[in-house]
């Protein structure tokens, strides 16, 4: 990182003078955390006794057959606890949080695993916990609603702007202006202003070496290219930073393709041609915009892909060609994920169906003697609604319609 | 710069002065129109118009609709750099820009410099754009003689006042409280202490905003500030009343 927070031109804190000195306080937090290597001690012993870490990488014997190219491994950090990637961001600033000696977090969720995580961690550490959720999203993601609620996080659904991601920023942002002194704002991804980018990265850096170790002990050799998908990007950076300067490895970020690229619906910034530079949320990237610099619409059948901005970091390395971008539509994502389940029996979130939708494109082209790793960030049965809804599941309707009666 | 000395020039008539907002294109430029027609009959001394941003992130729930609606009737940067400019051969007071940075960066950085200039506007207002982020804005600035406006809240150490008294020009924005714009705030002790330490710290002009929306608040701060900033309040009157309940308002004030 350079200077200010800024990775090549990217990044920086664009933040309003009222945070200057809490930003200022919690990168001294983030220093005296890297240089202390206890504190590293302390997050892996909390992840392996708290959450299930490391998590396994799956060997993915028949997708790897019925592609009939590389050999398919799936990095399964669906598996950690509550079920997806962000528990680990989340845990490391719970414990930075508790060397601060706030008492009250504060997070956005979009697909609301962060809030799941957070509310999580808030219960374990004994903190007060509010969550900022776009209404629409709180709509797609009732679940993980309803389990936030149950562990003591007070859910506060957004209704301004689009009412998604970028909205529940806004205001999480909002609040943490006004609570500034006893609250500290559980960012979820590796975007925002400086040190969150480089903070949750940090924190996501042990999906990458723990990949690494378990690729090179499986496969014998790097693999040949490593697929995640990517929203804010956290799980992306994560899993990145174990390849990073091994340049045989090709990085392979995946983005929200929507209803398709030339469509208008869709949430690619870093492939396709509607995203520019921009400063927002506290830092600068690509950002879907128009050319007065106002944020459009976006769209994804994943909740947690449906941002208008990206990691600063992931933009940079975008710039420098070390991480090739694609995107994925929606409906490949269903036939992509009908095909993980039935074929290995795993129920990736479909923010991670992403990753494998990539992945499947290329494997064929791929020898056997050849390793590509997915990250599979989440778990999908948070989706259940949404992705039995595309199925147009009848005995999943036939269902609800009976609850939906027994309710009313 | 410009903007100071035309402040100075009206605090030698009044102990405090006043500066009033409105969120540009909301709920019409043809409202806007009739608003600072009456701010100014009513005695304001200063300015800001708000170019309204997608993403607003340091104004609260007033302020915030206000964008959101103005843009949603399509209200364009263009429209609004035009606007002030007819605003600024109309009315012989200062005129402001606030905004947030994305607006300026998207237009490009001297271009938007340059068209403040001819449209004559002395000062402007970014709150998500810190002296340390924006090398090229506060060069722009003295080059252009647009006053860049900076803002001191209650959670800025002294060292941190003397940073930004560096660059700032024009007055500085005091802050009265933590928290976004348009809530109430208490005038007490501590707000007093506050104050003392952001006279310390300049010699700029004070403003004081953030939840003034009475004489009693005017009056609180007189003495102590030099400048009084009504923001949201003048946006729920004219929601509530129309534009013409505007010109007894901003009268009674002081």
């Amino acid at each position: 990182m350079k200077q200010n927070g800024f990775f090549g031109q990217w990044g920086g804190a664009y933040i309003p003078e009222i945070l200057h000195q809490t930003f200022a306080e919690l990168t001294i937090a983030l220093r005296q955390a890297q240089n202390d290597p206890n504190f590293w001690q302390e997050y892996l012993e909390l992840m392996s006794t708290y959450s299930c870490r490391p998590t396994p990488l799956t060997f993915a014997e028949n997708l790897t057959k019925h592609f009939g190219g590389a050999k398919i491994y799936i990095k399964r950090e669906d598996l950690n606890h509550t079920g997806a990637h962000k528990a680990n961001n989340v845990m490391g600033q719970g414990l930075l949080v508790k060397r601060m000696g706030k008492k009250r977090v504060i997070a956005e969720t979009g697909a609301g695993q962060h809030g799941m995580a957070t509310a999580t961690m808030a219960a374990k550490f004994g903190l007060e916990c509010t969550i900022y959720m776009g209404e629409v999203d709180v709509l797609r993601q009732r679940p993980n609603v309803f389990w936030m609620e149950k562990m003591g996080a007070t859910v506060i659904p957004v209704q301004d702007g689009s009412k998604t991601l970028k909205d529940a920023i806004n205001e999480a942002f909002r609040d943490w202006v006004t609570n500034v002194d006893s609250t500290h704002y559980v960012l979820g991804t590796a975007c925002g202003p400086a040190p969150f980018p480089e903070m949750v990265s940090w924190f996501q850096s042990i999906i990458g070496t723990e990949a690494r170790k378990q690729i090179l002990a499986r496969h014998g050799k790097l693999p040949a290219r490593v697929y995640a998908c990517v929203g804010g990007g956290s799980n992306a950076m994560g899993i990145f930073q174990g390849f990073l300067y091994s340049d045989e490895v090709q990085l392979v970020g995946v983005e929200a393709g929507g209803k398709g690229l030339g469509s208008g619906m869709h949430a690619s910034r870093l492939c396709g041609h509607d995203a520019s530079p921009g400063v927002a949320q506290g830092y600068k990237t690509m950002f879907l915009q128009n050319s007065d610099g106002q944020m459009r619409e976006t769209h994804s059948v994943a909740a947690g892909l449906d941002y208008v901005g990206v990691s600063p970091i992931l933009s940079d390395l975008a710039e420098k060609g070390r991480v090739r971008f694609e995107s994925a539509t929606d409906d490949e994502v269903m036939t992509a994920l009908d095909l993980t389940m039935r074929m290995e029996g795993i129920i990736p979130a479909l923010e991670s169906t992403h990753g494998f939708v990539q992945a499947f494109k290329e494997a064929p082209e791929l020898s056997p003697d050849d390793a590509i790793i997915i990250n599979q960030s989440g778990r999908g049965d948070k989706d259940i609604f949404t992705i039995a809804h595309a199925f147009n599941d009848p005995s999943w309707k036939e269902f609800i319609i009976a609850r939906a009666k027994e309710y009313s | 710069m410009l903007l100071e000395k035309k402040l100075r020039a009206r605090l030698e008539k009044n102990k405090i002065l006043l500066m009033t907002h409105i969120v540009l294109g909301y709920p019409s430029m043809a409202a806007n129109r009739q608003v600072i027609a009456q701010m100014v009959a009513g005695g304001v001394d200063c300015i800001e118009m708000q170019i309204p941003f997608s993403e607003p992130m340091a104004d609260g729930p007033v302020i915030l609709k206000a964008n959101q609606d103005s843009l949603a009737a399509g209200t364009k940067v263009a429209d609004c750099l035009a606007f002030g400019a007819e605003m600024t051969a109309r009315h012989d007071i200062p005129f402001l820009f606030m905004t947030y940075y994305n607006i300026i960066f998207k237009y490009g950085e001297e271009k938007f410099f340059k068209d403040c200039r001819d449209a004559g506007i002395v000062g402007l207002i970014v709150p998500d754009l810190p002296p340390e982020m924006g090398e090229n804005f506060f060069k722009l600035a003295t080059e252009y003689q647009i006053a860049p406006v900076l803002i001191f809240t209650p959670t800025s150490t002294d060292a941190r006042m003397a940073e930004l008294d560096k660059v700032a020009a024009g007055f500085i924005y005091c802050v009265a409280r933590r928290g976004v714009t348009g809530k109430q705030s208490e005038f007490g002790k501590d707000f007093n202490t506050y104050l003392a330490r952001c006279r310390a710290a300049t010699t700029l002009p004070l403003a004081v905003g953030f939840g003034i929306c009475n004489r009693d608040d005017v009056t609180a701060i007189t003495g102590l500030a030099d400048m009084a900033v009504i923001g949201s309040e003048t946006i729920r009157l004219v929601d509530a009343h129309g534009p013409e309940a505007v010109e007894p308002f901003i009268a009674g004030l002081r």
